[in-house]
């Protein structure tokens, strides 16, 4: 059973049904499905769940994100990836050798990086640099979406940011904090490329969104 | 309740003053929105939630709700000093109060919320105003809450009930003078905050109570279409 998307209020009943049960941001009364937030419902699978469409990134275990070096400890880094919590990077999560009397040789404050959480604890956020294409941002250009939009710009399995990439020739790699780093040969493909997914963002509810882009990407490229 | 009484602007009692609503005015806020009924023009900002600061003030158990009114020294006829001053820290408390039985603050400890409002123009009602547009825009912020929260101001003019005052109808001095109780509730009709300025006898004041909830739903309905068209202005009465 599948329902339309539909934007929803908090407190307003979704579905009333004694089959759905209630997902993400729902809660159960009296055989009504209640929104928690404000977003879009969806029912579908019995299960009735309602999809952010606003509202500051919330850190979740696995994310990948970019943030920046604010602060050196003697055991790691301290990171701004735009959360309430404190980011932590420590020396262990890095993939090389560290002088732990300096470790500004390895990431600066200032430096840009792009990270795992590999575990949120009552202290913050633990951010892990050890996988492969992790670890500090060289040049390029990093600028903000709406954190919300970003599974969108992303694409099933990575379909639409791969589309981005393949028309571009830019490198791209997004955060899910809303933060997104592009790395071309020229200042006019990157430009091209923040250009294209801002297009996604501003279009993410709309339907058939990949049929869309691959016309914009023909119709704008230079 | 006689319905011959007759309003000074020509309302019937239970009608509400012209309202005009729109959510998303401030891009830089997580969440905004304008609320406005006559003269009385409201604007909610809200940001976060964040880390609160200083450090002292952080609540592991659960989030804070931090509220703040605020009146533009322009919104009345003879300029007010600008800057909180006794009457805004209480209605900046109040006003928190009635929002947060609906925030889940459960899920943002040692956080703040923080929902800023302006008054820009002010003609009775501006609490009422000013969490009708907070609420809007704590959802539009996509702050987790059970419920949305209308609020209204009934009144007692003579000895009749009325709904929605303005500031003509707030200085009435004739017979009993005027009574003006500030109610605010959720779309299920449930009180989260109510006041009393004047005198009402019981019977009266749950009269008052079943109007503010009638006037609530059309607020209410406002509200939700608001928040269903971003960016738009929706009009109504």
């Amino acid at each position: 059973m599948t329902e339309e998307r539909q934007l929803v209020v908090p407190g307003e009943v979704i579905i009333k049904s004694d089959d759905v049960l209630p997902g993400e941001n729902t809660r159960k009364e009296n055989g009504e499905i209640i929104a928690l937030r404000y977003g879009l419902s969806e029912v579908s699978d019995n299960i009735a769940k309602v999809i952010p469409v606003s509202g500051v990134y919330q850190a979740r275990r696995g994310n990948v994100v970019i943030g920046e070096i604010v602060g050196l400890t003697s055991a790691g880094w301290l990171v701004d990836v735009g959360v309430a919590e404190n980011a932590f990077l420590s020396i262990m999560e890095v993939p090389r050798y560290v002088d732990k009397n300096a470790l500004q040789e390895v990431f600066d404050i200032g430096d840009a990086i792009i990270a795992k959480i590999w575990n949120m604890g009552g202290r913050g956020i633990d951010l892990s640099v050890k996988l492969r294409g992790f670890g500090k941002l060289y040049e390029g250009m990093i600028f903000g979406v709406n954190p919300n939009k970003i599974p969108r710009i992303i694409g099933k399995e990575g379909s639409m940011i791969n589309l981005i990439k393949d028309a571009t020739g830019c490198n791209i790699s997004v955060g899910q904090n809303g933060l997104i780093w592009i790395k071309g040969d020229t200042l006019d493909k990157e430009l091209f490329a923040k250009k294209a997914i801002l297009y996604v963002e501003e279009n993410a509810t709309k339907e058939g969104l990949t049929d869309n882009v691959t016309k914009w990407l023909s119709e704008n490229k230079q | 309740m006689s319905t011959n009484f007759k309003r000074p602007d020509g309302r019937k009692v239970n009608e509400l003053r012209p309202i005009r609503a729109k959510v998303g005015i401030i891009p830089n806020a997580d969440g905004s929105a304008m609320f406005a009924t006559g003269n009385t023009i409201a604007i909610a900002a809200v940001y976060g939630p964040k880390k609160m600061h200083p450090q002292h003030l952080q609540n592991s158990e659960k989030g804070t709700l931090r509220f703040t009114y605020n009146m533009n020294s322009f919104s009345v006829s003879d300029r007010i000093k600008p800057g909180q001053n006794r009457r805004a820290i209480e209605i900046s408390k109040i006003s928190g109060w009635a929002l947060e039985p609906v925030v889940d603050l459960k899920k943002f400890p040692n956080e703040v919320i923080d929902v800023y409002v302006n008054i820009i123009q002010a003609d009775a009602g501006t609490r009422c105003a000013g969490i009708n547009a907070a609420s809007m825009a704590l959802a539009h912020a996509g702050i987790p809450m059970s419920d949305l929260v209308v609020s209204i101001s009934v009144g007692k003019l003579d000895k009749t009930i009325v709904v929605d005052l303005d500031k003509a109808e707030e200085d009435f001095e004739e017979g009993e003078g005027p009574t003006d109780i500030p109610v605010s509730l959720t779309s299920k009709g449930k009180i989260t905050h109510i006041q009393l300025d004047g005198k009402i006898n019981s019977e009266q004041l749950k009269e008052a109570i079943k109007a503010a909830k009638e006037a609530g739903k059309e607020i209410y309905e406002i509200q939700k279409k608001a928040l269903k068209n971003v960016g738009e202005e929706i009009k109504y009465g």
